[in-house]
Protein backbone atom coordinates (compact mmCIF):
# COMPACT_ATOMS: atom_id res chain seq x y z
CA UNK A 1 0.00 0.00 0.00
CA UNK A 2 1.10 3.41 -1.20
CA UNK A 3 0.45 6.02 1.78
CA UNK A 4 0.69 10.15 1.44
CA UNK A 5 3.12 11.60 3.46
CA UNK A 6 0.62 14.37 5.20
CA UNK A 7 -1.41 12.23 7.22
CA UNK A 8 -0.81 9.26 10.15
CA UNK A 9 -0.78 6.05 8.44
CA UNK A 10 -3.41 4.91 10.59
CA UNK A 11 -6.18 7.56 9.34
CA UNK A 12 -5.10 6.26 5.47
CA UNK A 13 -5.82 3.06 6.33
CA UNK A 14 -9.03 3.60 8.53
CA UNK A 15 -9.88 5.62 5.29
CA UNK A 16 -8.82 2.11 2.82
CA UNK A 17 -11.46 0.22 5.25
CA UNK A 18 -13.99 2.25 5.06
CA UNK A 19 -14.08 2.52 1.22
CA UNK A 20 -14.12 -1.09 1.14
CA UNK A 21 -17.17 -1.61 3.21
CA UNK A 22 -18.76 1.35 1.64
CA UNK A 23 -18.34 0.49 -2.07
CA UNK A 24 -19.50 -3.21 -0.97
CA UNK A 25 -16.00 -4.87 -1.31
CA UNK A 26 -16.40 -5.81 2.35
CA UNK A 27 -19.72 -7.11 2.72
CA UNK A 28 -21.44 -5.94 6.27
CA UNK A 29 -21.07 -8.50 8.54
CA UNK A 30 -17.99 -9.85 6.81
CA UNK A 31 -14.51 -10.76 9.22
CA UNK A 32 -11.69 -8.57 8.34
CA UNK A 33 -8.22 -9.76 8.47
CA UNK A 34 -6.51 -10.16 11.97
CA UNK A 35 -4.33 -7.26 12.92
CA UNK A 36 -1.20 -8.96 11.63
CA UNK A 37 -2.27 -10.75 8.86
CA UNK A 38 -3.28 -7.10 7.67
CA UNK A 39 -0.03 -5.94 8.99
CA UNK A 40 2.06 -8.50 6.65
CA UNK A 41 -0.27 -7.66 3.65
CA UNK A 42 0.30 -4.15 4.11
CA UNK A 43 3.41 -3.79 5.65
CA UNK A 44 2.75 -2.12 8.53
CA UNK A 45 3.19 -2.19 12.36
CA UNK A 46 0.95 -4.64 14.30
CA UNK A 47 -0.31 -1.50 16.52
CA UNK A 48 -0.65 0.57 13.64
CA UNK A 49 -3.50 -1.85 12.92
CA UNK A 50 -5.00 -2.41 16.64
CA UNK A 51 -5.16 1.06 16.58
CA UNK A 52 -7.34 1.34 13.21
CA UNK A 53 -9.52 -1.71 14.34
CA UNK A 54 -9.92 0.23 17.72
CA UNK A 55 -10.62 3.42 16.13
CA UNK A 56 -13.32 1.80 13.68
CA UNK A 57 -14.86 -0.20 16.18
CA UNK A 58 -15.09 3.56 18.10
CA UNK A 59 -17.14 4.84 15.06
CA UNK A 60 -19.03 1.75 14.89
CA UNK A 61 -18.09 0.76 12.15
CA UNK A 62 -16.68 -2.77 12.97
CA UNK A 63 -17.26 -4.81 16.21
CA UNK A 64 -15.57 -7.18 18.19
CA UNK A 65 -16.67 -10.59 19.03
CA UNK A 66 -14.55 -11.71 21.62
CA UNK A 67 -11.31 -14.15 20.54
CA UNK A 68 -12.76 -14.50 17.32
CA UNK A 69 -11.99 -11.42 15.23
CA UNK A 70 -13.31 -8.04 14.14
CA UNK A 71 -16.35 -8.16 12.20
CA UNK A 72 -17.83 -5.21 9.56
CA UNK A 73 -21.07 -4.23 11.20
CA UNK A 74 -24.34 -5.03 9.95
CA UNK A 75 -25.81 -1.66 10.77
CA UNK A 76 -26.86 -0.54 7.45
CA UNK A 77 -27.59 3.13 8.69
CA UNK A 78 -24.14 3.57 10.24
CA UNK A 79 -22.55 2.28 6.59
CA UNK A 80 -24.88 5.05 5.26
CA UNK A 81 -23.59 8.18 7.56
CA UNK A 82 -20.18 6.71 6.75
CA UNK A 83 -20.24 6.35 2.93
CA UNK A 84 -21.80 10.13 3.25
CA UNK A 85 -18.89 11.02 5.42
CA UNK A 86 -16.43 10.47 2.70
CA UNK A 87 -18.55 11.79 -0.05
CA UNK A 88 -18.44 15.08 1.99
CA UNK A 89 -14.60 14.89 2.65
CA UNK A 90 -13.77 13.98 -1.40
CA UNK A 91 -16.33 17.04 -2.21
CA UNK A 92 -14.36 19.17 0.01
CA UNK A 93 -11.21 18.28 -1.19
CA UNK A 94 -11.84 18.65 -5.01
CA UNK A 95 -13.56 21.88 -4.45
CA UNK A 96 -10.65 22.92 -2.43
CA UNK A 97 -8.60 21.80 -5.26
CA UNK A 98 -11.00 23.65 -7.73
CA UNK A 99 -10.83 26.69 -5.72
CA UNK A 100 -6.97 27.40 -6.01
CA UNK A 101 -7.42 27.27 -9.46
CA UNK A 102 -9.84 29.86 -9.00
CA UNK A 103 -12.95 28.07 -10.64
CA UNK A 104 -16.14 29.27 -8.17
CA UNK A 105 -18.85 27.05 -6.76
CA UNK A 106 -21.17 27.87 -10.19
CA UNK A 107 -18.52 26.84 -12.61
CA UNK A 108 -17.13 24.01 -10.90
CA UNK A 109 -20.98 22.96 -11.34
CA UNK A 110 -20.86 24.04 -14.88
CA UNK A 111 -17.64 22.34 -15.40
CA UNK A 112 -19.35 19.03 -13.96
CA UNK A 113 -22.33 19.22 -15.92
CA UNK A 114 -20.99 19.63 -19.43
CA UNK A 115 -17.98 17.05 -18.69
CA UNK A 116 -20.58 14.46 -17.60
CA UNK A 117 -23.28 14.78 -19.73
CA UNK A 118 -22.01 12.27 -22.29
CA UNK A 119 -21.59 9.84 -19.69
CA UNK A 120 -25.00 9.82 -18.05
CA UNK B 1 4.42 0.72 31.22
CA UNK B 2 7.87 -0.54 32.99
CA UNK B 3 11.03 0.17 30.53
CA UNK B 4 12.64 -3.00 29.39
CA UNK B 5 15.40 -0.94 27.95
CA UNK B 6 16.18 2.14 29.81
CA UNK B 7 19.48 5.04 28.88
CA UNK B 8 19.74 8.08 31.40
CA UNK B 9 22.34 10.41 30.64
CA UNK B 10 24.44 8.05 28.42
CA UNK B 11 27.99 9.39 27.41
CA UNK B 12 30.35 7.46 25.27
CA UNK B 13 33.67 8.70 24.84
CA UNK B 14 36.39 7.23 22.94
CA UNK B 15 40.42 9.09 23.11
CA UNK B 16 40.02 11.71 21.15
CA UNK B 17 36.02 11.60 19.90
CA UNK B 18 32.63 12.18 21.43
CA UNK B 19 30.83 9.45 20.83
CA UNK B 20 27.68 9.68 22.46
CA UNK B 21 26.49 12.64 24.40
CA UNK B 22 23.48 12.97 26.90
CA UNK B 23 21.42 9.81 25.73
CA UNK B 24 18.18 9.26 27.08
CA UNK B 25 16.53 6.31 25.92
CA UNK B 26 13.49 4.59 27.08
CA UNK B 27 12.16 1.25 25.16
CA UNK B 28 8.89 -0.43 26.29
CA UNK B 29 7.27 -4.05 25.47
CA UNK B 30 5.41 -4.67 22.22
CA UNK B 31 6.78 -1.34 20.30
CA UNK B 32 8.87 -0.78 17.72
CA UNK B 33 12.15 2.22 17.89
CA UNK B 34 13.78 3.24 15.19
CA UNK B 35 16.77 4.68 15.60
CA UNK B 36 17.74 6.51 12.46
CA UNK B 37 20.64 9.59 11.35
CA UNK B 38 23.24 9.40 8.85
CA UNK B 39 26.43 7.32 9.34
CA UNK B 40 28.84 8.35 12.07
CA UNK B 41 25.82 9.46 14.30
CA UNK B 42 26.20 6.90 17.29
CA UNK B 43 23.60 4.60 16.11
CA UNK B 44 26.26 1.64 16.45
CA UNK B 45 28.04 2.59 19.43
CA UNK B 46 24.77 2.78 21.18
CA UNK B 47 23.46 -0.89 20.09
CA UNK B 48 26.50 -1.88 21.22
CA UNK B 49 26.03 -0.65 24.53
CA UNK B 50 22.87 -1.96 25.06
CA UNK B 51 24.48 -5.70 23.86
CA UNK B 52 27.03 -5.20 26.39
CA UNK B 53 30.04 -4.92 24.17
CA UNK B 54 30.82 -1.53 25.07
CA UNK B 55 30.81 -0.14 28.28
CA UNK B 56 29.77 4.13 28.50
CA UNK B 57 31.87 6.28 29.51
CA UNK B 58 29.25 7.80 32.53
CA UNK B 59 25.05 7.38 32.28
CA UNK B 60 22.94 4.42 33.77
CA UNK B 61 21.79 1.61 31.36
CA UNK B 62 19.41 -0.97 32.42
CA UNK B 63 17.95 -4.38 30.20
CA UNK B 64 15.21 -5.83 31.87
CA UNK B 65 15.79 -3.75 35.25
CA UNK B 66 19.68 -5.16 35.47
CA UNK B 67 22.76 -3.51 34.43
CA UNK B 68 24.76 -5.09 31.15
CA UNK B 69 26.02 -8.00 32.15
CA UNK B 70 26.94 -11.47 30.66
CA UNK B 71 22.90 -12.34 31.88
CA UNK B 72 21.29 -9.18 29.96
CA UNK B 73 23.42 -10.57 26.98
CA UNK B 74 20.98 -13.94 27.29
CA UNK B 75 18.14 -11.42 27.09
CA UNK B 76 19.17 -9.43 24.16
CA UNK B 77 19.45 -10.68 20.40
CA UNK B 78 21.46 -8.03 18.38
CA UNK B 79 22.53 -8.34 14.80
CA UNK B 80 25.57 -6.13 13.69
CA UNK B 81 25.95 -5.05 10.04
CA UNK B 82 28.91 -7.48 9.69
CA UNK B 83 29.06 -10.42 8.30
CA UNK B 84 29.82 -12.21 11.37
CA UNK B 85 28.49 -16.01 10.52
CA UNK B 86 31.78 -18.17 9.44
CA UNK B 87 32.64 -18.85 5.74
CA UNK B 88 33.28 -22.15 6.12
CA UNK B 89 29.48 -22.90 7.47
CA UNK B 90 26.80 -24.10 6.01
CA UNK B 91 23.52 -22.64 6.70
CA UNK B 92 22.54 -25.46 8.74
CA UNK B 93 26.36 -25.39 10.44
CA UNK B 94 25.28 -21.65 11.10
CA UNK B 95 21.70 -22.92 13.03
CA UNK B 96 23.70 -25.30 14.91
CA UNK B 97 25.77 -22.95 15.93
CA UNK B 98 23.29 -20.23 17.12
CA UNK B 99 21.38 -23.64 19.05
CA UNK B 100 24.57 -23.93 20.84
CA UNK B 101 25.30 -20.81 21.70
CA UNK B 102 21.75 -19.18 22.98
CA UNK B 103 19.79 -21.15 25.10
CA UNK B 104 16.86 -18.90 23.74
CA UNK B 105 16.60 -19.89 19.96
CA UNK B 106 13.88 -22.11 18.59
CA UNK B 107 15.32 -24.28 16.17
CA UNK B 108 12.16 -25.27 14.31
CA UNK B 109 11.27 -21.56 13.80
CA UNK B 110 14.65 -21.04 12.33
CA UNK B 111 14.09 -23.82 10.26
CA UNK B 112 10.56 -22.09 9.22
CA UNK B 113 12.68 -18.96 8.60
CA UNK B 114 15.34 -20.40 6.29
CA UNK B 115 12.24 -22.15 4.18
CA UNK B 116 10.79 -18.57 3.94
CA UNK B 117 13.43 -16.98 2.79
CA UNK B 118 14.26 -19.40 0.69
CA UNK B 119 17.90 -20.18 2.23
CA UNK B 120 18.86 -23.78 1.11
CA UNK B 121 20.10 -25.93 4.52
CA UNK B 122 22.99 -27.46 2.60
CA UNK B 123 24.88 -24.07 0.95
CA UNK B 124 27.44 -22.64 2.07
CA UNK B 125 27.72 -19.42 3.54
CA UNK B 126 31.28 -17.92 1.64
CA UNK B 127 29.00 -18.84 -1.25
CA UNK B 128 25.78 -16.54 -0.08
CA UNK B 129 24.65 -13.44 -2.29
CA UNK B 130 25.30 -10.17 -0.08
CA UNK B 131 20.99 -10.19 0.05
CA UNK B 132 21.14 -14.10 0.92
CA UNK B 133 23.61 -13.67 3.71
CA UNK B 134 21.34 -10.64 5.11
CA UNK B 135 18.66 -13.36 5.21
CA UNK B 136 20.47 -15.89 7.49
CA UNK B 137 21.49 -12.71 9.42
CA UNK B 138 18.21 -11.78 10.53
CA UNK B 139 16.71 -15.21 10.40
CA UNK B 140 19.09 -16.05 13.41
CA UNK B 141 18.60 -12.83 15.25
CA UNK B 142 14.91 -13.18 15.02
CA UNK B 143 14.84 -17.11 15.65
CA UNK B 144 15.93 -16.41 19.19
CA UNK B 145 13.12 -15.80 21.85
CA UNK B 146 14.67 -12.83 23.05
CA UNK B 147 13.46 -9.62 25.20
CA UNK B 148 15.12 -6.86 23.21
CA UNK B 149 15.88 -7.11 19.42
CA UNK B 150 18.45 -5.11 18.27
CA UNK B 151 19.07 -4.87 14.34
CA UNK B 152 21.73 -2.26 13.26
CA UNK B 153 20.97 -1.40 9.58
CA UNK B 154 18.67 -4.50 8.74
CA UNK B 155 18.31 -3.07 5.15
CA UNK B 156 21.52 -1.71 3.81
CA UNK B 157 22.86 -2.77 0.27
CA UNK B 158 19.71 -5.33 -0.30
CA UNK B 159 17.79 -5.83 -3.28
CA UNK B 160 13.89 -5.26 -2.95
CA UNK B 161 12.82 -8.68 -2.81
CA UNK B 162 15.41 -9.45 0.40
CA UNK B 163 13.96 -5.82 1.96
CA UNK B 164 10.30 -6.80 1.52
CA UNK B 165 10.93 -10.67 3.00
CA UNK B 166 12.95 -8.67 5.70
CA UNK B 167 10.12 -6.43 6.73
CA UNK B 168 7.54 -9.06 6.31
CA UNK B 169 9.75 -11.28 8.81
CA UNK B 170 9.84 -8.64 11.14
CA UNK B 171 6.28 -7.53 11.45
CA UNK B 172 5.49 -11.50 11.60
CA UNK B 173 7.79 -12.25 14.62
CA UNK B 174 7.48 -9.74 16.62
CA UNK B 175 5.98 -10.40 20.13
CA UNK B 176 4.31 -8.21 22.52
CA UNK B 177 7.08 -9.39 24.79
CA UNK B 178 9.62 -7.67 23.30
CA UNK B 179 10.75 -4.72 22.46
CA UNK B 180 12.91 -4.07 19.24
CA UNK B 181 15.34 -1.24 18.03
CA UNK B 182 16.25 -1.07 14.27
CA UNK B 183 18.70 1.51 13.14
CA UNK B 184 18.91 3.24 9.78
CA UNK B 185 19.05 5.67 7.25
CA UNK B 186 16.89 4.20 4.53
CA UNK B 187 14.07 5.78 6.36
CA UNK B 188 11.51 5.81 3.75
CA UNK B 189 11.79 1.72 3.75
CA UNK B 190 10.82 1.33 7.37
CA UNK B 191 9.11 3.73 8.64
CA UNK B 192 5.79 1.96 8.50
CA UNK B 193 6.90 -0.32 10.73
CA UNK B 194 8.44 2.02 13.62
CA UNK B 195 5.95 3.20 16.90
CA UNK B 196 8.28 5.51 17.66
CA UNK B 197 11.71 7.21 16.00
CA UNK B 198 14.83 8.85 17.75
CA UNK B 199 16.32 11.26 15.03
CA UNK B 200 20.67 10.61 15.83
CA UNK B 201 23.27 13.32 15.24
CA UNK B 202 26.53 13.65 16.25
CA UNK B 203 26.01 11.25 18.79
CA UNK B 204 22.76 13.11 20.01
CA UNK B 205 19.10 12.65 20.05
CA UNK B 206 17.75 15.69 18.15
CA UNK B 207 14.24 14.66 17.72
CA UNK B 208 11.82 11.97 18.82
CA UNK B 209 8.49 10.69 19.37
CA UNK B 210 5.77 8.52 17.96
CA UNK B 211 6.02 8.18 14.50
CA UNK B 212 2.50 8.91 13.48
CA UNK B 213 2.49 11.29 16.32
CA UNK B 214 5.68 13.26 14.11
CA UNK B 215 3.29 12.85 10.94
CA UNK B 216 0.10 14.83 12.61
CA UNK B 217 2.12 17.64 14.34
CA UNK B 218 4.20 18.32 11.09
CA UNK B 219 2.43 17.39 8.16
CA UNK B 220 5.29 15.17 6.82
CA UNK B 221 6.36 11.94 6.66
CA UNK B 222 9.12 10.56 9.21
CA UNK B 223 11.39 10.37 5.87
CA UNK B 224 10.87 14.13 4.98
CA UNK B 225 11.41 15.17 8.48
CA UNK B 226 14.70 13.45 8.46
CA UNK B 227 15.63 14.84 4.97
CA UNK B 228 14.20 18.37 6.34
CA UNK B 229 16.66 17.84 9.73
CA UNK B 230 19.94 16.52 8.17
CA UNK B 231 20.37 18.27 4.86
CA UNK B 232 21.29 20.95 7.31
CA UNK B 233 23.80 18.77 9.26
Amino acid sequence: MEFRNDQPIYLQIMNDIKMDIVSGKIAPGDKLLSTRDLALAIKVNPNTIQRVYKELEAEEICFTKRGMGTYVTEDEAVIQRTKEELADKMVEDFVTGMKKINYSVDAIIRKIKNDKEGEA
Amino acid sequence: MAAMVQCVNIHKQYLQRKALSNINLKMEAGKIYGILGPNGSGKTTLMKIIADLHRQTSGEITICDQSPSYKTRALVAYMPTENFIYAWMRVRDAISFYDDMYQDFDRAKAEDLMQFMELDMKQKVSSLSTGQRARLKISLTLARRAQVYLLDEPLNGLDPVSRTKIKETIIEQFSEESTMLISTHLVLEIEQILDYVFFMNHGEIVIEGEAEALRMERGKSVEEIYTEVFSHA
